[in-house]
Parts: structure tokens; C-alpha cells; sequence
């Protein structure tokens, strides 16, 4: 065919197939956009709509997510539908395999009247002029539904426009699938870490009763374990630490003798200063506790090492090892001054609990010596806020008993000694092995 | 409509006219859409949208168009086109738009 036999018509013609394609196709790419861009999914939704109905002037129609959990469709945008139509429709087994079976193709609504569904709503269907609808299948999943009214010129939909649906309807689709896997994966989510904090739980609860089970074995000192994961809890949260690591901390604290089941009951439970002998057996507590928790998987670091160092001392006259200051995992010189403080403030066979001013005085002289001065400090403070009133939770006077807590010239006492170890500058011991 | 509520206004003959602007073609446009239904619950029976200040109509603001033609429909209403460029004629000649309003 030469230009010259174009007639006018032919010209006008393709000016307005020109037109409707650019339109349309501005819409396609418009929808492209929106369903990858927008945060919001309720708005994408009604976007997607009006893109569809606005590309080909569909006078009304809805677009629908699809549950399989509750098998029904729930109408996600409308526009132009009348005001009994369901936003919620129920949908069978033979449903579901005819829109598999469809795939994502346009089915005419006279065609469609055989679908169970549309039985039962058929009169809202009818009451809405409906005239197309599409099942969104992505991946070989139903994952909604169109439903589409008439055009604005009243005509029939020509193939064309049927290409157009079905390619607006799979970025729709598409778009509900992808929000469809990410509330899947935040309820997996959500799921894994009500399994977590189970764990969690059923991980301490299991530490406190180990604790307890150690300390049974010592009937002077009962309760000592519990005690000193309580204190080196308090010790990590004045030290700022997160609260896992404050919980690592107190478990560490619980842990701490663990070893201990090992040793003799009689040379644990000795109403006298034990002897060379004794002490070697009661001293290899710590190594053994130390090769009791290596083996499992903590959630929290350093809970072995907490075992089997928390008898070193900075000045390198602790054991099993003498290590010296910056060798001492942190978490084992927390224990141990969480051990000392509970060791001074409780009843022994052989030796009395001491009054508060000499525990006090005996932390500020060991400070830098036995005691890294930074903890020395972060207790103190811990005592302090709650003899002050500051901290309002009472741990101390729980653990300790509120005559202890209460002696008098405490205050000003603690005072001197948080300046007092504040300012010390602590001698760092180096090994030289 | 670049000033949707403070340009619209129930005229003497139960006329009021809404600005288009490109507010049109945005989701925000749906704005202009429930502003018309108030006016059509009002009493009004002819809406004109002035398209004086809208250099192109995209889907979204012929979807939302259609809403507004769908809304006086219902009520009996009249929806009368104003000042629309030739452009966005052949658009809604071509979409079936201008079967359902008058255009001025």
C-alpha cells in the first residue's frame, strides 16, 4: 500500500490507536512504579485500581486479595460497586481449581456464572454491572481477584483491551503476592522469636535450678550462687550494659562454682579453716567448672572463662593461673567481686559476716590489687543510688537484709569511697612468664 | 483542582464548579472526588469541572473522573467539562468520557 491511498479515516485511526497507546502504556508503566514503590499497600491497591479502571475508562470495578487460610476474597479497593456488594466473598474447592485453571485471563461474567461463587453473589454481581473478572494467579497461586464493570463507551472489550487487563492485573497480583510472603515472613518472624524467648526462659530457669542444686551442697552458704549472679547483674547494669549482656552476666554469677559438685561435701562443709591438702582439692573448682560449661552452646559469651577465673586477682596471686589484670577475662572480675562481697556479707562456719563499713573498706583497699577498680566503682554506685533513693528497686536490702543496709554513716561513707575509687588511676600488673 | 474546597461553590442554579489543576491525576485527587458527592448531597445538580489550569489527564485522573461521573449519575446530576484543552478532548472522545458529560 502507497501513503498516498491512506484515506482521511485510516489517518484518524491510527492517530487514535497513537494516543490510546501512549495512554495506556503510561498507565502500565505508572502501575509498574506504584507497585514497587509505595510503602503503603492499602494505597498501592486503590492506585492499581484506579490506573486499570482510568487506562481502558472501566465505569467501576474492585480488586480483591485472596485468603487461603479462611478461603474467601476480601475486597482490598472498590470503586462504583453498589452499596450491598460483599467485601468479603466465600469461596469452594471447585472455585479455587477453576481460577487455577484459569490462570490470569479475563473471564467474561457470563461465562463465569458456572463458578460456585458466583451463584451465591450473583445478584450483587448483576446490581453492580460487572462485566470482566480476572483471578490473579502468581506462581501457580490464586492470590486475589479483578472484578471489572462496563466501559465508559459502552462497547464490548475488544482483544486489546483484554491484553492490557491481564498485563495491569499480573503487576497487581504480583504486587499482593510480594505483601501476601512479607506478612508471611514477619509471622515466621514473630514466631521465631516467641521460640527464642522461650529458650531464653527455659535456658535461665535452668541456670537458677542449677544454682540452687550447687548451693544445696553447701549448707553454709546457701543460697551464695543465686546471690552472686544477682550482685554481678547489678555490677553489669551499672557498667551500662546491654540487658543481654547484663543476663549474661547474672548467669555467669549463677555458674560461678559450678565445679564444685566435684568436690568433697566434707571439704566444702568443714566448720574449720581447711587445710594445704583440702584447699588444693577445693581450689580445682574453678578448672573444673570451667570444663563442666565449655562444652555447651551459651547464648552469652564468656560464661566458662567467668568459672574458671574468678578466683585471679589483678596482682596475679589468684588461681588456677595467677594471671595479671589485663589477662582476667572482664566478666571473671566481675564475679569475683560479685564472690568476695557475698563471701564478707554472709555467715561462715568460721567466721562471722562482717559489718558494711569494713566490706566497704576491705573493696576500696583491694581496689587495683584484687579488684579492678572500675567494678569497685560500678557496685559502689549500685549500693549507693539505692541508699539514696535514686534507684528505686530495693536489690540490695533484698539480698542483704535491711539492718545492713541501714547502718548508720552508710551514705557518706559510700560517698568517699565512689571519689575514692573514681579517681584512683589502678596499677596495671604485667606478667612476665 | 488547585483549590478544591476554597474554589468550589454552590451557585444560584444549583451549579457548582470544581478546578481540576494536576491535583487530577495524583491518589490525592480522590479529594476532589468526595468534595462533588458533598456538593451533589447538597442539592446541586450540575457539576462543572473546570479543567482551565490541567495540561494532561492521565488514568488515575480519568479514573477518578468516572467516579465523579458515576456519583451525579446516581443523583440525577448533569457533569459539564469546562475549558478543556483539545488534547484531553480526543482523550475522553476517544475513552468514551465525553458520551457521559458536556463539554464547554
Amino acid at each position: 500500500m502507497k501513503i498516498q491511498d491512506f484515506k482521511t479515516a485510516d489517518v484518524k485511526r491510527l492517530a487514535e490507536d497513537r494516543h490510546k497507546l501512549v495512554h495506556t502504556f503510561g498507565a502500565l508503566a505508572e502501575l509498574g512504579q506504584a507497585v514497587t514503590s509505595k510503602p503503603n499497600f492499602q494505597e498501592t491497591m486503590r492506585m492499581s485500581l484506579h490506573l486499570l479502571l482510568g487506562s481502558l475508562a472501566i465505569m467501576r470495578g474492585g480488586v480483591a486479595s485472596y485468603s487461603r487460610y479462611g478461603h474467601e476474597l476480601n475486597m482490598l479497593a472498590v470503586r462504583g460497586f453498589a452499596e450491598d456488594f460483599p467485601l468479603t466473598l466465600s469461596l469452594c474447592y471447585e472455585d479455587e481449581r477453576q481460577f487455577l485453571a484459569n490462570g490470569l485471563y479475563p473471564i467474561e461474567i457470563s461465562q463465569a456464572k458456572v463458578l460456585p461463587f458466583f451463584q451465591i453473589y450473583d445478584h450483587s454481581f448483576e446490581s453492580s454491572d460487572l462485566e470482566l473478572f480476572v483471578p490473579l494467579v502468581v506462581h501457580d497461586e490464586t492470590v486475589g481477584a479483578v472484578f471489572l464493570g462496563q466501559k465508559a463507551t459502552g462497547e464490548p472489550y475488544t482483544s486489546y483491551d483484554r491484553e492490557i487487563i491481564c498485563a495491569m492485573a499480573r503487576h497487581i497480583g504480583v504486587a499482593i503476592a510480594q505483601r501476601n510472603m512479607m506478612a508471611e515472613l514477619e509471622r515466621r518472624a514473630d514466631e521465631n522469636r516467641k521460640l527464642y524467648e522461650n529458650l531464653r526462659l527455659t535456658y535461665n530457669d535452668t541456670v537458677k535450678a542449677f544454682a540452687a542444686a550447687i548451693d544445696r551442697k553447701d549448707k553454709y552458704t546457701e543460697g551464695h550462687s543465686v546471690r552472686v549472679g544477682k550482685y554481678s547483674e547489678i555490677i553489669a547494669s551499672e557498667l551500662g550494659w546491654t540487658d543481654q549482656e547484663v543476663e549474661g552476666a547474672a548467669v555467669a554469677g549463677y555458674l560461678h562454682d559450678v565445679g564444685k559438685i566435684t568436690v568433697e561435701r566434707k571439704i566444702i562443709n568443714a566448720p574449720y579453716r581447711i587445710d594445704a591438702k583440702e584447699s588444693s582439692e577445693l581450689n580445682k573448682h574453678p578448672r573444673v567448672g570451667y570444663e563442666i560449661l565449655m562444652p555447651i552452646n551459651h547464648p552469652y559469651a564468656d560464661v566458662p572463662l567467668a568459672a574458671k577465673y574468678h578466683h585471679e586477682r589483678l596482682d596475679g596471686r589468684g588461681y588456677p593461673d595467677g594471671l595479671y589484670d589485663r589477662e582476667i577475662p572482664f566478666i571473671a572480675k566481675i564475679v569475683n567481686l560479685a564472690d568476695s562481697f557475698d563471701a564478707m556479707t554472709t555467715d561462715r562456719p568460721y567466721k562471722r559476716r562482717r559489718p558494711v563499713n569494713e566490706v566497704i573498706d576491705d573493696l576500696q583497699r583491694n581496689s587495683g590489687k584484687q579488684f579492678a577498680p572500675e567494678i569497685v566503682n560500678a557496685f559502689f554506685r549500685g549500693i549507693y543510688r539505692e541508699v539514696t533513693g535514686e534507684a528505686k528497686e530495693k536489690r540490695f536490702r533484698r539480698l542483704l537484709g535491711r539492718e545492713f543496709m541501714e547502718t548508720q554513716g552508710i551514705i557518706p561513707m559510700l560517698g568517699s569511697a565512689l571519689n575514692e575509687t573514681a579517681s584512683t588511676s589502678h596499677r596495671t600488673y604485667v606478667s612476665f612468664d | 483542582m488547585k483549590t478544591t474546597l476554597t474554589n468550589a461553590g454552590i451557585l444560584p442554579s444549583k451549579q457548582a464548579v470544581v478546578y481540576a489543576s494536576d491535583y487530577l491525576n495524583k491518589l490525592a485527587g480522590e479529594q476532589i472526588e468526595r468534595e462533588c458527592r458533598l456538593r451533589l448531597q447538597e442539592g446541586c445538580n450540575e457539576l462543572v469541572v473546570n479543567f482551565s489550569q490541567t495540561e494532561l489527564v492521565n488514568s488515575i485522573g480519568v479514573s477518578i473522573l468516572l467516579g465523579i461521573i458515576d456519583s451525579a449519575s446516581n443523583k440525577g446530576a448533569k457533569v459539564v467539562f469546562s475549558d478543556v484543552k483539545q488534547e484531553t478532548v480526543e482523550l475522553f472522545d476517544m475513552l468514551g468520557v465525553t458520551k457521559h458529560v458536556d463539554i464547554q
